[in-house]
Protein backbone atom coordinates (compact mmCIF):
# COMPACT_ATOMS: atom_id res chain seq x y z
CA UNK A 1 0.00 0.00 0.00
CA UNK A 2 1.32 3.43 -0.83
CA UNK A 3 2.33 5.75 1.97
CA UNK A 4 0.97 9.19 2.48
CA UNK A 5 2.07 11.85 4.91
CA UNK A 6 -0.59 13.94 6.55
CA UNK A 7 -0.08 16.85 8.91
CA UNK A 8 -2.01 16.88 12.18
CA UNK A 9 -1.98 20.45 13.37
CA UNK A 10 -0.80 23.10 14.08
CA UNK A 11 -4.50 23.92 13.84
CA UNK A 12 -6.57 20.84 14.45
CA UNK A 13 -9.79 20.22 16.36
CA UNK A 14 -8.18 17.39 18.33
CA UNK A 15 -5.39 19.59 19.66
CA UNK A 16 -5.95 22.21 22.29
CA UNK A 17 -2.76 24.03 21.45
CA UNK A 18 -0.88 24.61 18.22
CA UNK A 19 1.61 21.84 17.58
CA UNK A 20 2.37 19.88 14.45
CA UNK A 21 2.59 16.12 14.06
CA UNK A 22 3.58 14.74 10.67
CA UNK A 23 2.09 11.28 10.35
CA UNK A 24 3.14 8.76 7.71
CA UNK A 25 0.13 6.59 7.00
CA UNK A 26 -0.27 3.25 5.35
CA UNK A 27 -3.98 2.92 5.04
CA UNK A 28 -5.20 3.80 8.48
CA UNK A 29 -2.10 2.64 10.25
CA UNK A 30 0.68 5.00 11.25
CA UNK A 31 4.15 3.93 10.26
CA UNK A 32 6.08 7.02 11.27
CA UNK A 33 5.51 10.20 13.22
CA UNK A 34 7.50 13.36 13.81
CA UNK A 35 6.71 16.09 16.28
CA UNK A 36 7.38 19.68 15.28
CA UNK A 37 7.51 22.28 18.00
CA UNK A 38 7.71 26.01 17.84
CA UNK A 39 4.25 27.36 17.10
CA UNK A 40 3.72 28.86 20.48
CA UNK A 41 6.97 30.47 21.50
CA UNK A 42 6.23 33.37 23.80
CA UNK A 43 9.68 34.56 24.78
CA UNK A 44 9.01 34.25 28.47
CA UNK A 45 12.57 33.48 29.48
CA UNK A 46 13.78 36.67 27.83
CA UNK A 47 10.94 38.63 29.38
CA UNK A 48 11.93 37.28 32.78
CA UNK A 49 15.35 38.85 32.42
CA UNK A 50 13.77 42.27 32.19
CA UNK A 51 11.65 42.04 35.31
CA UNK A 52 12.47 41.94 38.99
CA UNK A 53 12.34 38.67 40.90
CA UNK A 54 8.99 39.59 42.38
CA UNK A 55 7.48 40.52 39.02
CA UNK A 56 8.84 37.33 37.49
CA UNK A 57 6.81 35.36 39.96
CA UNK A 58 3.65 36.47 38.18
CA UNK A 59 5.20 35.95 34.78
CA UNK A 60 6.46 32.43 35.54
CA UNK A 61 3.06 31.56 36.90
CA UNK A 62 1.74 32.11 33.41
CA UNK A 63 4.12 29.66 31.78
CA UNK A 64 1.30 27.20 32.23
CA UNK A 65 -2.32 27.71 33.15
CA UNK A 66 -2.73 24.32 34.76
CA UNK A 67 0.55 23.85 36.62
CA UNK A 68 0.97 27.49 37.56
CA UNK A 69 1.94 26.61 41.12
CA UNK A 70 4.53 24.06 39.99
CA UNK A 71 6.44 26.59 37.94
CA UNK A 72 6.46 29.32 40.57
CA UNK A 73 7.45 26.94 43.35
CA UNK A 74 10.32 25.59 41.30
CA UNK A 75 11.42 29.12 40.43
CA UNK A 76 11.07 30.45 43.94
CA UNK A 77 13.00 27.57 45.44
CA UNK A 78 15.89 28.64 43.22
CA UNK A 79 15.59 32.27 44.30
CA UNK A 80 15.39 31.40 47.97
CA UNK A 81 18.33 29.05 47.63
CA UNK A 82 20.46 31.82 46.14
CA UNK A 83 19.27 34.39 48.67
CA UNK A 84 19.89 31.85 51.46
CA UNK A 85 16.44 32.59 52.86
CA UNK A 86 15.04 30.31 55.56
CA UNK A 87 11.48 29.77 54.38
CA UNK A 88 9.22 29.07 57.37
CA UNK A 89 7.87 25.57 57.80
CA UNK A 90 4.26 26.71 57.63
CA UNK A 91 4.87 28.36 54.26
CA UNK A 92 6.41 25.15 52.92
CA UNK A 93 3.40 23.17 54.14
CA UNK A 94 1.01 25.58 52.45
CA UNK A 95 3.00 25.35 49.22
CA UNK A 96 2.79 21.57 49.41
CA UNK A 97 -0.95 21.80 49.98
CA UNK A 98 -1.35 23.92 46.87
CA UNK A 99 0.88 21.56 44.92
CA UNK A 100 -1.41 18.68 45.77
CA UNK A 101 -4.64 20.61 45.17
CA UNK A 102 -3.20 21.54 41.82
CA UNK A 103 -2.44 17.91 41.06
CA UNK A 104 -6.04 17.02 41.90
CA UNK A 105 -7.45 19.64 39.58
CA UNK A 106 -5.01 18.79 36.82
CA UNK A 107 -5.65 15.05 36.98
CA UNK A 108 -9.41 15.55 37.07
CA UNK A 109 -9.08 17.83 34.08
CA UNK A 110 -7.08 15.15 32.30
CA UNK A 111 -9.63 12.49 33.11
CA UNK A 112 -12.25 14.68 31.48
CA UNK A 113 -10.12 15.41 28.42
CA UNK A 114 -9.31 11.72 28.03
CA UNK A 115 -13.01 10.89 28.27
CA UNK A 116 -13.73 13.50 25.65
CA UNK A 117 -11.05 12.20 23.29
CA UNK A 118 -12.31 8.65 23.51
CA UNK A 119 -15.85 9.77 22.82
CA UNK A 120 -17.10 9.22 26.38
CA UNK A 121 -18.45 12.67 27.00
CA UNK A 122 -20.43 11.71 30.07
CA UNK A 123 -17.15 11.13 31.87
CA UNK A 124 -15.94 14.52 30.68
CA UNK A 125 -19.03 16.25 32.06
CA UNK A 126 -18.87 14.46 35.42
CA UNK A 127 -15.18 14.97 36.08
CA UNK A 128 -15.29 18.61 35.13
CA UNK A 129 -18.25 19.22 37.35
CA UNK A 130 -16.39 17.61 40.24
CA UNK A 131 -13.28 19.56 39.39
CA UNK A 132 -15.22 22.70 40.32
CA UNK A 133 -14.97 21.54 43.93
CA UNK A 134 -11.20 21.67 43.95
CA UNK A 135 -11.20 24.93 42.01
CA UNK A 136 -13.47 26.32 44.72
CA UNK A 137 -10.93 25.20 47.32
CA UNK A 138 -8.19 27.01 45.46
CA UNK A 139 -10.27 30.13 45.00
CA UNK A 140 -11.20 30.15 48.67
CA UNK A 141 -7.60 29.77 49.83
CA UNK A 142 -5.84 31.98 47.32
CA UNK A 143 -8.33 34.31 45.67
CA UNK A 144 -8.22 32.87 42.21
CA UNK A 145 -9.19 29.63 40.53
CA UNK A 146 -6.30 29.26 38.15
CA UNK A 147 -3.48 31.66 38.92
CA UNK A 148 -3.35 31.25 42.66
CA UNK A 149 -0.33 33.54 43.17
CA UNK A 150 0.11 32.06 46.60
CA UNK A 151 3.90 32.13 46.50
CA UNK A 152 5.88 35.18 47.37
CA UNK A 153 9.60 35.62 47.89
CA UNK A 154 10.33 34.02 51.24
CA UNK A 155 7.00 32.32 51.86
CA UNK A 156 3.35 32.46 50.95
CA UNK A 157 0.92 35.37 50.76
CA UNK A 158 -2.12 34.05 52.55
CA UNK A 159 -2.60 32.00 55.67
CA UNK A 160 -5.17 29.27 56.12
CA UNK A 161 -7.92 29.81 58.67
CA UNK A 162 -9.81 27.11 60.53
CA UNK A 163 -12.93 27.77 58.45
CA UNK A 164 -11.04 27.38 55.21
CA UNK A 165 -9.51 24.17 56.46
CA UNK A 166 -12.95 22.75 57.20
CA UNK A 167 -14.19 23.87 53.78
CA UNK A 168 -11.32 22.15 51.99
CA UNK A 169 -11.65 18.93 54.00
CA UNK A 170 -15.38 18.79 53.26
CA UNK A 171 -14.82 19.13 49.53
CA UNK A 172 -11.98 16.63 49.53
CA UNK A 173 -14.26 14.06 51.23
CA UNK A 174 -16.76 14.47 48.43
CA UNK A 175 -14.06 14.19 45.77
CA UNK A 176 -12.74 11.04 47.38
CA UNK A 177 -16.14 9.40 46.97
CA UNK A 178 -16.37 10.51 43.38
CA UNK A 179 -12.85 9.36 42.54
CA UNK A 180 -13.62 5.90 43.92
CA UNK A 181 -16.49 5.79 41.49
CA UNK A 182 -14.25 6.86 38.61
CA UNK A 183 -11.74 4.18 39.48
CA UNK A 184 -14.43 1.51 39.37
CA UNK A 185 -15.67 3.03 36.13
CA UNK A 186 -12.21 3.01 34.60
CA UNK A 187 -11.58 -0.60 35.45
CA UNK A 188 -15.01 -2.05 34.68
CA UNK A 189 -16.66 -0.07 31.92
CA UNK A 190 -16.28 -1.96 28.63
CA UNK A 191 -16.28 1.07 26.36
CA UNK A 192 -13.46 2.61 28.30
CA UNK A 193 -11.40 -0.55 28.39
CA UNK A 194 -11.85 -1.19 24.68
CA UNK A 195 -10.78 2.32 23.86
CA UNK A 196 -7.69 2.49 26.09
CA UNK A 197 -6.21 -0.99 26.43
CA UNK A 198 -3.23 -1.69 24.17
CA UNK A 199 -3.44 1.81 22.72
CA UNK A 200 -0.30 3.96 22.66
CA UNK A 201 2.07 1.30 23.93
CA UNK A 202 5.26 2.55 25.57
CA UNK A 203 7.34 -0.37 26.90
CA UNK A 204 9.55 0.05 29.95
CA UNK A 205 12.89 0.21 28.05
CA UNK A 206 11.60 2.69 25.49
CA UNK A 207 10.22 4.90 28.24
CA UNK A 208 13.63 4.94 29.90
CA UNK A 209 15.46 5.46 26.63
CA UNK A 210 13.23 8.38 25.63
CA UNK A 211 13.31 9.95 29.07
CA UNK A 212 9.59 9.83 29.84
CA UNK A 213 8.55 11.58 33.05
CA UNK A 214 5.55 11.78 35.34
CA UNK A 215 2.46 9.59 34.98
CA UNK A 216 3.55 8.62 31.45
CA UNK A 217 6.71 7.02 32.86
CA UNK A 218 4.95 5.58 35.89
CA UNK A 219 2.37 3.87 33.69
CA UNK A 220 5.28 2.09 31.99
CA UNK A 221 6.41 0.66 35.28
CA UNK A 222 9.16 3.20 36.03
CA UNK A 223 9.14 4.21 39.70
CA UNK A 224 10.15 7.78 39.02
CA UNK A 225 8.74 10.64 41.06
CA UNK A 226 10.67 13.65 42.32
CA UNK A 227 8.50 13.72 45.44
CA UNK A 228 9.99 10.37 46.43
CA UNK A 229 13.39 10.47 44.75
CA UNK A 230 14.46 13.88 46.01
CA UNK A 231 11.82 15.11 48.50
CA UNK A 232 11.34 18.87 48.39
CA UNK A 233 8.99 21.09 50.44
CA UNK A 234 7.57 18.79 53.11
CA UNK A 235 7.07 15.68 51.01
CA UNK A 236 9.70 13.86 53.04
CA UNK A 237 7.36 13.89 56.04
CA UNK A 238 4.20 12.81 54.25
CA UNK A 239 2.95 9.30 53.96
CA UNK A 240 2.05 8.45 50.38
CA UNK A 241 2.58 5.69 47.87
CA UNK A 242 4.33 5.96 44.54
CA UNK A 243 1.82 4.67 42.03
CA UNK A 244 3.06 2.66 39.07
CA UNK A 245 1.30 0.44 36.59
CA UNK A 246 2.73 -2.04 34.13
CA UNK A 247 0.30 -2.15 31.22
CA UNK A 248 2.33 0.54 29.43
CA UNK A 249 -0.74 1.85 27.55
CA UNK A 250 -3.32 4.62 27.81
CA UNK A 251 -5.27 2.50 30.27
CA UNK A 252 -2.26 2.38 32.57
CA UNK A 253 -1.92 6.15 32.40
CA UNK A 254 -5.55 6.50 33.33
CA UNK A 255 -5.21 4.17 36.31
CA UNK A 256 -2.02 5.85 37.52
CA UNK A 257 -3.66 9.26 37.49
CA UNK A 258 -6.82 8.04 39.17
CA UNK A 259 -4.88 6.31 41.95
CA UNK A 260 -2.62 9.33 42.34
CA UNK A 261 -5.73 11.36 43.02
CA UNK A 262 -6.43 9.17 46.04
CA UNK A 263 -2.86 9.68 47.26
CA UNK A 264 -3.22 13.43 46.84
CA UNK A 265 -6.41 13.46 48.95
CA UNK A 266 -4.56 11.57 51.63
CA UNK A 267 -1.72 14.08 51.56
CA UNK A 268 -4.04 17.08 51.64
CA UNK A 269 -5.69 15.73 54.76
CA UNK A 270 -2.32 15.05 56.37
CA UNK A 271 -1.06 18.54 55.64
CA UNK A 272 -4.20 20.30 56.85
CA UNK A 273 -4.38 18.27 60.04
CA UNK A 274 -0.71 18.87 60.92
CA UNK A 275 -0.14 22.43 59.73
CA UNK A 276 2.96 23.67 61.56
CA UNK A 277 2.51 26.89 63.52
CA UNK A 278 4.57 29.99 62.86
CA UNK A 279 4.99 32.84 60.40
CA UNK A 280 4.13 32.36 56.75
CA UNK A 281 6.87 34.45 55.18
CA UNK A 282 10.30 35.94 55.78
CA UNK A 283 11.82 38.99 54.15
CA UNK A 284 14.02 38.37 51.15
CA UNK A 285 16.23 41.18 49.84
CA UNK A 286 15.39 42.61 46.43
CA UNK A 287 18.92 41.96 45.19
CA UNK A 288 19.87 38.32 44.88
CA UNK A 289 23.58 37.45 45.27
CA UNK A 290 25.34 36.13 42.18
CA UNK A 291 25.15 32.39 41.67
CA UNK A 292 23.42 29.59 39.85
CA UNK A 293 20.73 27.19 41.00
CA UNK A 294 18.82 24.29 39.49
CA UNK A 295 15.75 22.70 41.00
CA UNK A 296 13.22 20.14 39.98
CA UNK A 297 9.62 19.67 40.97
CA UNK A 298 7.07 16.95 40.32
CA UNK A 299 4.40 18.83 38.39
CA UNK A 300 1.16 16.98 37.60
CA UNK A 301 2.60 16.13 34.18
CA UNK A 302 6.04 15.10 35.36
CA UNK A 303 9.37 16.53 36.31
CA UNK A 304 9.67 20.27 35.82
CA UNK A 305 13.17 21.74 35.87
CA UNK A 306 14.16 25.37 36.39
CA UNK A 307 17.60 26.88 36.11
CA UNK A 308 18.32 30.36 37.44
CA UNK A 309 21.41 32.51 37.21
CA UNK A 310 21.62 35.60 39.39
CA UNK A 311 24.09 38.43 39.08
CA UNK A 312 23.75 40.53 42.23
CA UNK A 313 20.97 42.71 40.83
CA UNK A 314 17.22 42.63 41.33
CA UNK A 315 16.71 40.90 37.98
CA UNK A 316 17.77 37.40 36.94
CA UNK A 317 20.49 37.09 34.34
CA UNK A 318 19.14 33.87 32.89
CA UNK A 319 16.17 31.67 33.52
CA UNK A 320 15.58 28.35 31.84
CA UNK A 321 12.41 26.32 32.07
CA UNK A 322 12.18 22.68 31.04
CA UNK A 323 8.50 21.77 31.12
CA UNK A 324 7.54 18.09 31.50
CA UNK A 325 5.77 17.86 28.15
CA UNK A 326 9.06 18.41 26.34
CA UNK A 327 10.45 15.28 27.99
CA UNK A 328 7.36 13.29 27.03
CA UNK A 329 7.06 14.36 23.41
CA UNK A 330 9.74 11.94 22.28
CA UNK A 331 7.66 9.13 23.69
CA UNK A 332 4.56 10.36 21.87
CA UNK A 333 6.25 9.86 18.53
CA UNK A 334 6.98 6.28 19.52
CA UNK A 335 3.51 5.64 20.93
CA UNK A 336 1.82 6.72 17.71
CA UNK A 337 3.85 4.45 15.45
CA UNK A 338 2.04 1.26 14.60
CA UNK A 339 -1.22 2.60 15.96
CA UNK A 340 -4.39 3.72 14.21
CA UNK A 341 -5.09 7.21 13.02
CA UNK A 342 -8.29 7.34 15.07
CA UNK A 343 -6.32 6.79 18.27
CA UNK A 344 -3.93 9.68 17.68
CA UNK A 345 -5.86 12.35 19.63
CA UNK A 346 -6.17 10.01 22.60
CA UNK A 347 -2.51 9.02 22.52
CA UNK A 348 -1.42 12.64 22.37
CA UNK A 349 -3.84 13.57 25.15
CA UNK A 350 -2.58 10.66 27.25
CA UNK A 351 0.64 12.41 28.16
CA UNK A 352 -1.46 15.40 29.22
CA UNK A 353 0.44 17.69 26.89
CA UNK A 354 0.92 21.32 27.62
CA UNK A 355 2.45 22.68 24.47
CA UNK A 356 2.64 26.34 25.37
CA UNK A 357 4.81 25.56 28.39
CA UNK A 358 7.06 23.48 26.22
CA UNK A 359 7.92 25.85 23.42
CA UNK A 360 11.23 27.35 24.41
CA UNK A 361 13.88 27.18 21.75
CA UNK A 362 13.68 28.79 18.35
CA UNK A 363 17.05 29.51 16.81
CA UNK A 364 17.05 32.69 14.79
CA UNK A 365 19.99 33.03 12.49
CA UNK A 366 20.34 36.70 11.57
CA UNK A 367 22.96 35.97 8.90
CA UNK A 368 20.71 33.63 6.97
CA UNK A 369 17.60 35.46 8.10
CA UNK A 370 15.61 32.35 8.88
CA UNK A 371 14.55 30.05 11.65
CA UNK A 372 16.59 26.94 12.28
CA UNK A 373 15.81 23.83 14.19
CA UNK A 374 18.75 21.73 15.27
CA UNK A 375 18.60 17.97 14.99
CA UNK A 376 20.08 15.51 17.46
CA UNK A 377 23.35 15.09 15.50
CA UNK A 378 23.97 18.82 15.28
CA UNK A 379 23.13 19.37 18.93
CA UNK A 380 25.54 16.60 19.89
CA UNK A 381 28.27 18.12 17.74
CA UNK A 382 27.68 21.55 19.23
CA UNK A 383 27.70 20.13 22.75
CA UNK A 384 31.00 18.33 22.19
CA UNK A 385 32.61 21.45 20.73
CA UNK A 386 31.32 23.58 23.58
CA UNK A 387 32.88 21.29 26.18
CA UNK A 388 36.11 20.93 24.18
CA UNK A 389 36.61 24.67 24.47
CA UNK A 390 36.32 24.24 28.21
CA UNK A 391 38.83 21.41 28.21
CA UNK A 392 36.56 18.36 28.47
CA UNK A 393 36.49 15.87 25.64
CA UNK A 394 33.27 13.89 25.18
CA UNK A 395 34.04 12.62 21.67
CA UNK A 396 34.47 9.05 22.79
CA UNK A 397 31.25 8.89 24.74
CA UNK B 1 -14.64 -7.86 36.40
CA UNK B 2 -16.34 -6.24 33.46
CA UNK B 3 -19.54 -4.32 33.97
CA UNK B 4 -20.97 -3.08 30.73
CA UNK B 5 -23.06 0.02 31.13
CA UNK B 6 -21.54 0.77 34.54
CA UNK B 7 -22.26 4.40 33.90
CA UNK B 8 -26.00 4.07 33.21
CA UNK B 9 -27.10 3.96 36.83
CA UNK B 10 -25.26 7.17 37.46
CA UNK B 11 -26.70 8.81 34.37
CA UNK B 12 -30.27 7.91 35.38
CA UNK B 13 -29.65 9.25 38.87
CA UNK B 14 -28.50 12.52 37.41
CA UNK B 15 -31.73 12.97 35.51
CA UNK B 16 -33.39 13.85 38.81
CA UNK B 17 -30.73 16.16 40.17
CA UNK B 18 -30.50 19.91 40.06
CA UNK B 19 -28.19 21.20 37.33
CA UNK B 20 -24.63 21.81 38.49
CA UNK B 21 -24.36 25.07 36.58
CA UNK B 22 -25.97 28.39 37.44
CA UNK B 23 -27.84 30.54 34.97
CA UNK B 24 -25.25 33.30 34.83
CA UNK B 25 -25.72 36.21 33.87
CA UNK B 26 -29.38 36.02 34.98
CA UNK B 27 -28.29 34.65 38.30
CA UNK B 28 -25.41 36.20 40.19
CA UNK B 29 -22.24 34.10 40.10
CA UNK B 30 -20.93 33.04 43.50
CA UNK B 31 -17.56 34.56 44.33
CA UNK B 32 -15.40 33.59 47.27
CA UNK B 33 -14.91 36.34 49.87
CA UNK B 34 -11.25 37.09 49.14
CA UNK B 35 -11.41 36.83 45.39
CA UNK B 36 -8.86 39.08 43.67
CA UNK B 37 -10.84 41.39 41.42
CA UNK B 38 -10.56 44.95 40.15
CA UNK B 39 -8.27 47.21 42.14
CA UNK B 40 -9.86 50.36 43.50
CA UNK B 41 -8.08 53.54 44.53
CA UNK B 42 -8.55 55.95 47.42
CA UNK B 43 -6.99 59.27 46.43
CA UNK B 44 -7.19 60.76 49.92
CA UNK B 45 -4.73 58.17 51.26
CA UNK B 46 -2.19 58.11 48.42
CA UNK B 47 1.12 59.89 48.98
CA UNK B 48 2.45 59.36 45.46
CA UNK B 49 5.39 57.19 46.46
CA UNK B 50 5.08 55.16 43.20
CA UNK B 51 5.82 51.89 45.00
CA UNK B 52 2.84 50.26 43.30
CA UNK B 53 4.00 51.41 39.86
CA UNK B 54 7.39 49.84 40.42
CA UNK B 55 5.98 46.59 41.82
CA UNK B 56 3.35 45.97 39.15
CA UNK B 57 4.47 43.11 36.90
CA UNK B 58 2.43 44.25 33.92
CA UNK B 59 2.78 48.05 33.97
CA UNK B 60 -0.93 48.38 34.54
CA UNK B 61 -0.90 51.25 36.97
CA UNK B 62 0.07 54.92 36.77
CA UNK B 63 -0.03 57.48 39.56
CA UNK B 64 0.03 60.98 38.00
CA UNK B 65 -0.41 64.24 39.91
CA UNK B 66 -4.04 65.40 39.84
CA UNK B 67 -4.88 68.33 37.54
CA UNK B 68 -6.76 70.13 40.27
CA UNK B 69 -4.78 70.38 43.47
CA UNK B 70 -6.46 71.11 46.79
CA UNK B 71 -5.71 74.57 48.21
CA UNK B 72 -3.27 74.87 51.09
CA UNK B 73 -5.00 74.83 54.46
CA UNK B 74 -5.56 78.28 55.91
CA UNK B 75 -2.60 79.44 57.94
CA UNK B 76 -3.17 79.31 61.67
CA UNK B 77 -1.95 82.41 63.36
CA UNK B 78 1.44 82.22 65.01
CA UNK B 79 2.38 78.98 63.20
CA UNK B 80 4.40 78.45 60.00
CA UNK B 81 2.28 77.87 56.86
CA UNK B 82 1.44 74.22 56.18
CA UNK B 83 2.12 73.21 52.55
CA UNK B 84 -0.81 71.79 50.66
CA UNK B 85 -1.07 68.04 50.57
CA UNK B 86 -0.52 66.88 47.00
CA UNK B 87 -3.32 64.96 45.40
CA UNK B 88 -2.76 62.02 43.08
CA UNK B 89 -4.90 60.25 40.53
CA UNK B 90 -4.65 56.66 39.49
CA UNK B 91 -4.88 55.31 35.98
CA UNK B 92 -5.63 51.62 35.98
CA UNK B 93 -5.34 49.75 32.69
CA UNK B 94 -7.69 46.87 33.21
CA UNK B 95 -6.53 45.18 30.02
CA UNK B 96 -2.96 45.05 31.29
CA UNK B 97 -3.71 44.15 34.88
CA UNK B 98 -3.35 40.48 35.79
CA UNK B 99 -5.21 40.90 39.11
CA UNK B 100 -2.33 39.68 41.22
CA UNK B 101 -2.91 42.31 43.94
CA UNK B 102 0.82 42.81 44.41
CA UNK B 103 0.22 46.58 44.30
CA UNK B 104 -2.24 46.29 47.20
CA UNK B 105 0.41 44.46 49.18
CA UNK B 106 3.20 46.99 48.64
CA UNK B 107 1.17 50.19 49.14
CA UNK B 108 2.32 51.66 52.46
CA UNK B 109 -0.85 53.75 52.93
CA UNK B 110 -3.44 51.18 51.86
CA UNK B 111 -4.61 53.52 49.13
CA UNK B 112 -5.24 50.63 46.76
CA UNK B 113 -8.11 48.36 47.58
CA UNK B 114 -8.85 44.94 46.17
CA UNK B 115 -12.50 44.51 45.24
CA UNK B 116 -14.47 41.42 44.23
CA UNK B 117 -15.54 43.07 41.00
CA UNK B 118 -14.94 40.65 38.12
CA UNK B 119 -17.37 41.67 35.38
CA UNK B 120 -14.91 43.86 33.53
CA UNK B 121 -15.36 42.92 29.90
CA UNK B 122 -16.16 45.77 27.54
CA UNK B 123 -16.66 46.24 23.84
CA UNK B 124 -15.04 49.65 23.94
CA UNK B 125 -11.34 49.60 24.64
CA UNK B 126 -11.41 53.05 26.26
CA UNK B 127 -13.60 51.69 29.02
CA UNK B 128 -10.72 49.51 30.13
CA UNK B 129 -8.58 52.50 31.01
CA UNK B 130 -10.06 53.61 34.29
CA UNK B 131 -9.15 56.99 35.66
CA UNK B 132 -9.74 57.15 39.40
CA UNK B 133 -9.62 60.55 41.01
S1 LIG C 1 -3.19 43.80 40.51
FE1 LIG C 1 -1.12 43.27 39.82
S2 LIG C 1 -1.16 43.69 37.63
FE2 LIG C 1 -2.95 44.73 38.49
S3 LIG C 1 -2.22 46.80 38.90
FE3 LIG C 1 -1.92 45.64 40.78
S4 LIG C 1 0.19 44.87 40.65
FE4 LIG C 1 -0.40 45.55 38.60
S1 LIG D 1 1.95 52.68 46.62
FE1 LIG D 1 0.06 53.52 47.51
S2 LIG D 1 0.66 55.48 48.32
FE2 LIG D 1 2.30 54.87 46.94
S3 LIG D 1 1.73 55.78 44.95
FE3 LIG D 1 0.86 53.73 44.96
S4 LIG D 1 -1.21 54.01 45.73
FE4 LIG D 1 -0.10 55.86 46.24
Amino acid sequence: MSKITIPLGPQHPALKEPENFMLVLEGEQITGATVNLGYNHRGMEKAAEERTYMQDLYLIERVCGICSHSHTTCYITNVEELAKAETPKRALAIRTLFGELERVHSHLLWLGVAGYEMGFETLFMYTWRDREQVLDCLEMLSGNRVHYSINTLGGVRRDITAEQKAGVLKRIKYLEERTKYYISLATEETTLLARTQNVGKLPYDVAIERGAVGPTARASGIARDVRKDDPYLIYGELDFKLITHNTCDVFGRLVVRALELMESYKMIEQILNNLPEGPIAVKVPWRIPAGEAVNHYEAPRGEDIHYLKANNTDKPERLKVRAPTLANLQSVAYMMEGGWLADVPLVIAAIDPCMSCTDRAVVWNPKKGKKEIYGWEELRKMGIEHYKRRGVDFTKL
Amino acid sequence: MIHPARVFREVIKHLFRKPATCAYPFEKAKIMPDFRGRIDFDSSKCIGCQMCVRACPSKAIEIPLSKVQPPAPAQIEGQPPVPAKKKFDCIMKLDHCVYCAQCVEVCPKKALIMTQDFELAHVDRKELRRHYT
